[in-house]
């Protein structure tokens, strides 16, 4: 017993130093986890409107024959390069460089908020409302709810960005910053299904 | 916790006549979302930790946010009783387009805050269930390996993965039910060009699930008790913890047959029946995985086990009624009859409530350091059981000759088997007064008792009753798996457990009561 118990000190003292160290671990796991839930919701709505849209003889409201293609692409393009460019400011976070990060969090806020400013023009833009027939209720609820979470995204980055700006609070991990850019690819993904199915499937 | 098991007893509403409509959708919403729920989901938070070594949960602040949101979830459905017009009248399904009915025209109406305070609990739910998966998969103590976990850690992990995976459909649907019902979309709107049938599809992909987010726990529960109180290992422990994944699975693939007469199309109710079907098989794996362990084993017949034990009688019954049920040509018949009604009680109230009662009563030891009244709790698991035969039995004949569901008057050829039913009500009002006793009592002034009074072999029975603060004073380093009755191995290397361990003296000088 003496021996075995010396042994599993040892043991226990190296499980203990690593479940310390992997506090941001589970956070992150955690994280994950609820994002997975999260795409359950969008999931049903896609399935939603695809029952809909593949039952429904009226599809589209009386005067309406399609949707504009070109400027939501370009929306699309910018929103999905903002990804990429968290991703850069992620690196800088890990090198240490403060200012390389901010600068291209900056970047990714200001493209999430023209991705953003543009969906406000389309919506402003068109000949139906969200009351009109299964389409209009579909279309406003998927971008909609879509736009809410870029939303989310941005403030989340503008709160990384104010958290930047204490000093040495990102030297022992920067689980906060990870989960705002994992949270960004998530809307990006979910962006991309949305998007396929709404304007390139007509 | 037990408090909240207190504070909304399962009542039979049988025959309460007035706003019966109103009455039987806050019935089936509260005992759902603010009875089973939040009890199953406690006991869980509780043990869970305890049972696999951790200090706590992985995200102790976000518990405390989802656990306070429960409250203000109920009293939010409760206050609908305070505005005009009423709560919900629709069921505790809210089908539009009944559920899409504004009489008062008021924004506020019983049906919005039904939705808000469903859609409030499901976050909650969704919180707690990301809590459980990582505190699961994460938090073990060193040692414990997948098969050295208990079986009632592995049946709240099934159960919380259905949350992650079904909870979201049902707010999604709760959100287009929401919008249809305020801001003028037609997503369920018949007239309107909606199509109520995919809000069923959203809201039974969900709710069926959720049936086994209820029971597997319970399952967990019996997995526990059987083996402490007959003193055996379980049997095909492995077996029986894989197949609560395999019903996590399996369930994600059933709920049209909630729906077989809702003008679904042949091959699905094909499918379904089939699925239906094959969510039998896991479970009655377990079934005979328990009686293997109860067989030949040295039995006490004490609450916990009495209540496992009824439990499990009950959850067989349910369970082949459920089968006539999954199949088309008799769910035909039968459908939205009381035949219906009995089962799911006999689920519910049968198997859940009563698996319940027999995890308070085997852990409230545990949580307390001291013994509940054994004959209070006998008298209590008599009237309980008598009472649950009582009232649910009868559904049965009585949806067989044809008598409606959700009805508050009915045909004089029924009247016989509703009286019965209405005596069995009461009778199980009754037997909560015998738990409530036992249960304050004994807090207050119970025969103090050590860590582990069952004699029982498991990491939660190692640290002190009531548990400190931080669960364990040392961390332990688990050496072998659970339920080792009779192998006279150490469960945990570094701390000394004695209690545990030293079965072949206990299991010879225990007196059998």
């Amino acid at each position: 017993m003496t021996v075995e118990r010396a042994i599993s000190q040892d043991t226990e003292a190296a499980v203990r130093q690593h479940q310390e160290h992997d506090e941001a671990g589970n956070s992150k796991f955690g994280f994950i986890v609820f994002l997975l839930s999260e795409s359950v919701i969008f999931l049903s709505f896609f399935v939603g409107y695809t029952i809909f849209k593949t039952t429904t003889t009226d599809w589209y409201p009386e005067g309406v024959t399609g949707l504009e293609t070109r400027e939501p692409l370009i929306n699309t393009i910018v929103l999905i390069s903002s990804s990429f460019v968290i991703y850069v400011a992620e690196r800088y976070l890990h090198d240490k460089k403060l200012w390389g990060f901010r600068i291209f969090l900056l970047a990714t806020m200001a493209m999430g908020g023209y991705f953003l400013f543009g969906q406000a023009v389309e919506w402003s833009g068109l000949p139906f409302k969200f009351q009109d027939g299964l389409f209009g209720g579909m279309f406003y609820l998927l971008t909609g709810f879509h736009g809410l979470h870029v939303l989310t995204g941005i403030l989340l980055q503008g709160l990384m960005l104010g958290r930047s700006l204490i000093p040495n609070n990102y030297d022992n991990g920067y689980f906060g910053v990870e989960a705002t850019s994992l949270f960004w690819h998530f809307v990006d993904v979910i962006w991309i299904v949305l998007y396929t199915l709404i304007y390139v499937w007509q | 916790m037990i408090m909240r098991g207190e504070l909304i007893t399962p009542e039979a509403d049988l025959v309460d006549r007035t706003v019966y409509n109103a009455l039987f959708t806050m019935h089936g919403s509260v005992m759902l979302f603010f009875w089973t729920f939040p009890v199953l989901v406690g006991l869980g938070n509780y043990l869970v930790p305890l049972m696999i070594g951790a200090r706590d949960m992985a995200f102790p602040r976000l518990n405390a946010v989802s656990f306070w949101m429960i409250p203000i979830a109920g009293i939010l459905m409760m206050s609908s009783f305070l505005i005009p017009g009423g709560p919900s009248q629709s069921g505790w399904w809210a089908y539009p387009p009944v559920s899409l009915q504004n009489p008062t025209n008021n924004l506020i109406n019983g049906q919005v805050l039904w939705i808000l305070s469903v859609a409030i609990s499901g976050v909650s739910s969704i919180m707690g269930a990301v809590n459980f998966v990582t505190t699961i998969f994460k938090m073990r103590a060193p040692g414990m390996t997948w098969f050295r976990t208990p079986a009632f850690v592995w049946s709240v992990l099934a159960a919380q993965l259905i949350q992650l995976y079904g909870l979201p459909s049902l707010t999604g649907g709760a959100i287009m039910l929401l919008l249809d019902l305020t801001a003028g979309t037609s997503f369920f709107t018949p007239e309107r060009g909606g199509n109520p049938i995919v809000y069923q599809h959203f809201f039974w992909f969900y709710s069926h699930p959720a049936v086994y987010v209820m029971v597997l726990p319970v399952f967990g529960i019996f997995s526990e008790v059987l083996p402490v109180h007959a003193r055996k290992p379980l049997f095909g422990y492995r077996v029986i913890a894989a197949s609560s994944v395999i019903i996590t699975v399996i369930s994600s693939a059933v709920w049209v047959h909630h729906m077989f007469a809702s003008a679904t199309p042949p091959w699905m109710r094909m499918f379904f029946m089939v699925t239906t079907m094959l969510v039998g098989v896991p479970s009655g794996i377990k079934v005979f995985g328990w009686v293997a362990t109860i067989w030949g084993g040295k039995m006490r017949f004490t609450t916990p086990m009495l209540f496992a034990l009824g439990g499990i009688s009950n959850w067989v019954f349910a369970g082949i009624t459920g089968i006539f049920l999954g199949s088309v040509p008799i769910d035909l018949h039968v459908h939205n009859t009381y035949f219906v009604v009995g089962h799911f009680h006999y689920v519910l109230y049968g198997a859940i409530v009563m698996g319940i009662y027999a995890g308070i009563y085997h852990w409230f030891p545990k949580m307390t350091g001291r013994m509940y009244y054994e004959g209070l709790g006998k008298l209590h698991f008599v009237l309980t059981y008598v009472g649950t035969a009582l009232i649910f039995l009868p559904m049965h004949p009585l949806g067989l000759m044809g008598m409606p569901r959700r009805v508050a008057s009915y045909d004089p050829e029924f009247a016989f088997w509703n009286v019965v039913a209405s005596i069995g009500g009461f009778l199980l009002g009754l037997s909560t007064l015998p738990f409530i006793l036992n249960m304050v009592s004994a807090w207050v002034r119970g025969e103090k008792v050590g860590n582990n009074p069952w004699r029982a072999y498991g990491l939660e029975w190692l640290t002190s009753s009531p548990p400190s603060v931080e669960n364990y004073e040392e961390l332990p380093l688990v050496v072998s798996g659970p339920y080792g009755y009779g192998r006279s191995e150490p469960l945990v290397s570094n701390v000394p457990n004695p209690d545990l361990t030293e079965f072949s003296e206990s299991l010879t000088s225990q007196e059998v009561s």
